[in-house]
């Protein structure tokens, strides 16, 4: 069973317009991998040239930060749900 | 007549038309409102601004609004007040409260950037308003949007005081409390604005929103007879007020408003969430987020938006930052209560503790100006404080039983 990967606005073009995809993945660092493999130029939109998750991007996994976890060395397992999202401000 | 030219990535500069987005597709970097400031400088003075009724509008020019305002006509313009009780408790010289409890409509310095955010929310066509809140936005939101005539939905955190949840409902909007904290709610809501074609004020209204809160440095500066003060504390949840105060000195020394801006700013955290604070005192840009513990609920953002551009802020300002405990907190706002009669929530006893504590460490001379923002009415959080005051005193409705009870 594959993972579940929210799409944000900004990226939504790169998936033809897709919301949700579905990708494989053992963890954050490999599914990105996948999801470039499936929808050209999207790794370049989350790591900046260093190689770094860009600072402005926050990715969830079942709704917990993984900055709170192993960053994107995070372990996937089938039926997890991703969500990348851009930072938002306050309120 | 426009004074915008568009959009701006502050990260890679892409620039992007007037349109309700927020977030450069190629890098994810803010997008920040782009004036055209030789038009502005133009047609701008010191005495047109003047000559303008005393409320956040007399800046349009330096506002993202290009029809006349719909909302928020008599917010601004707030007191700011020598605090000669402060002083004296301080040990300072020249001290000031810039006073947002007492901001109409809501009590809180968030009229401000609503009042932008529904006013460009007409102009793009949009008919629902919504919001993600740790309780001052939704008060505002509720209010305002009723009044301009839009449909809203406001996302909370469910344990939020009792005081900001009746201070949202009574305006009848569809109020969601969701389980989890601010944090959550924000990642939740901005998977929801993807969804619906809703003016999100604090997402896809952004850039525009966040200009609302430059009207608060620009007053501080006027009030003070066009001049910036040499220090000023500012209270930061998600960072953006702290970056558009120091935005807002900036712009009005570019247009030779005031003379020069030879400010330090400083940003004040409660202890049980100081994402800002930590990078500041590590000396680092990275902000690490934390998962928050205070009582200063309206501060309680572990992972602060603008938290990379308020470190700069402040760097660049040669400021600092410190963070205070729920007891520092309380008994700043029984101070600032007991000592200049102003009743500020849990965020104005955080702003006040941590002027105590950088004026007690010799980061702040005691001889020069100190602004102190209090951006908030303690109306909204008496929890933080009921149990801490005391007691009325009790007595049976005759001279006698007065005489008895009160010692004069």
């Amino acid at each position: 069973m594959p993972i579940i990967v929210r799409i944000p606005t900004p990226l939504q073009k790169l998936t033809q317009n897709q919301t949700e995809v579905k990708v494989e993945g053992s963890s954050i660092r490999e599914l990105i991998e996948n999801l470039e493999r499936d929808f050209p130029g999207i790794k370049a939109r989350l790591y900046d040239e260093d190689g770094k998750l860009r600072r402005f991007i926050n990715i969830y996994v079942n709704e917990e930060d993984i900055r709170f976890l192993k960053q994107d060395a995070t372990p996937l397992k089938d039926g997890d749900e991703v969500s990348i999202i851009p930072a938002i401000a306050g309120g | 007549m426009s004074y915008i030219k568009g959009l701006k990535c502050r990260e890679c500069g892409r620039t992007y038309p007037k349109e309700p987005l927020y977030v450069c597709e190629y890098c994810f970097g803010p997008l920040e409102v782009d004036y055209d400031y030789g038009r502005i400088k133009t047609s701008l003075s010191r005495k047109k601004i003047e000559s303008r009724p005393q409320n956040m509008w007399r800046y349009k020019e330096l506002l993202p609004v290009d029809t006349q305002p719909l909302s928020g006509l008599d917010t601004g313009f707030t007191p700011l007040i020598r605090a000669k009780n402060i002083e004296k408790a301080l040990g300072v010289k020249e001290l000031y409260i810039k006073d947002d409890s007492v901001n109409p409509p809501t009590l809180s310095f968030k009229d401000r950037v609503v009042a932008v955010a529904l006013s460009k929310a007409k102009e793009f066509g949009f008919n629902t308003v919504a919001c993600a809140s740790t309780g001052n936005l939704a008060n505002s939101v509720a209010a305002q949007a009723v009044i301009a005539g839009f449909r809203r939905y406001i996302f909370i955190p469910a344990d939020l005081e009792l005081g900001k949840v009746v201070g949202t409902l009574i305006y009848n909007p569809v109020l969601v409390a969701v389980e989890g904290n601010y944090d959550q709610v924000n990642r939740l809501c901005s998977e929801i604005a993807t969804r619906y074609r809703w003016a999100f004020v604090n997402i896809n209204i952004r850039p525009y929103y966040a200009e609302g809160s430059k009207t608060y440095g620009y007053e501080i500066a006027e009030q003070l007879g066009w001049k910036a003060p040499k220090h000023i504390i500012v209270p930061c949840a998600g960072g953006s007020l702290i970056t558009k105060i120091w935005k807002g000195l900036k712009e009005f020394c570019r247009l030779g408003l005031i003379d020069k801006v030879n400010t330090k700013i400083y940003a004040a955290q409660a202890t049980g969430c100081a994402p800002i604070v930590s990078a500041i005192k590590e000396g680092t840009d990275i902000i690490k987020p934390v998962k928050p513990n205070t009582i200063a609920r309206s501060l309680a953002i572990g992972n602060p938006a603008d938290g990379v551009y308020a470190v700069g802020a402040i760097k660049e300002s040669g400021g600092w930052a410190e963070d205070v405990s729920d007891e520092e907190i309380v008994e700043a706002i029984k101070l600032l209560a007991s000592s200049e009669g102003i009743f500020t929530e849990t965020a104005g006893g955080v702003t006040l503790a941590v002027t105590k504590k950088l004026v007690e460490q010799g980061r702040i001379p005691r001889e020069e100006s100190i602004v102190v923002c209090i951006t908030g009415n303690g109306l909204k959080t008496q929890e933080a404080v009921a149990e801490k005051i005391g007691r009325p005193i009790e007595i049976k409705p005759n001279v006698a039983s007065f005489e008895e009870k009160i010692k004069i």
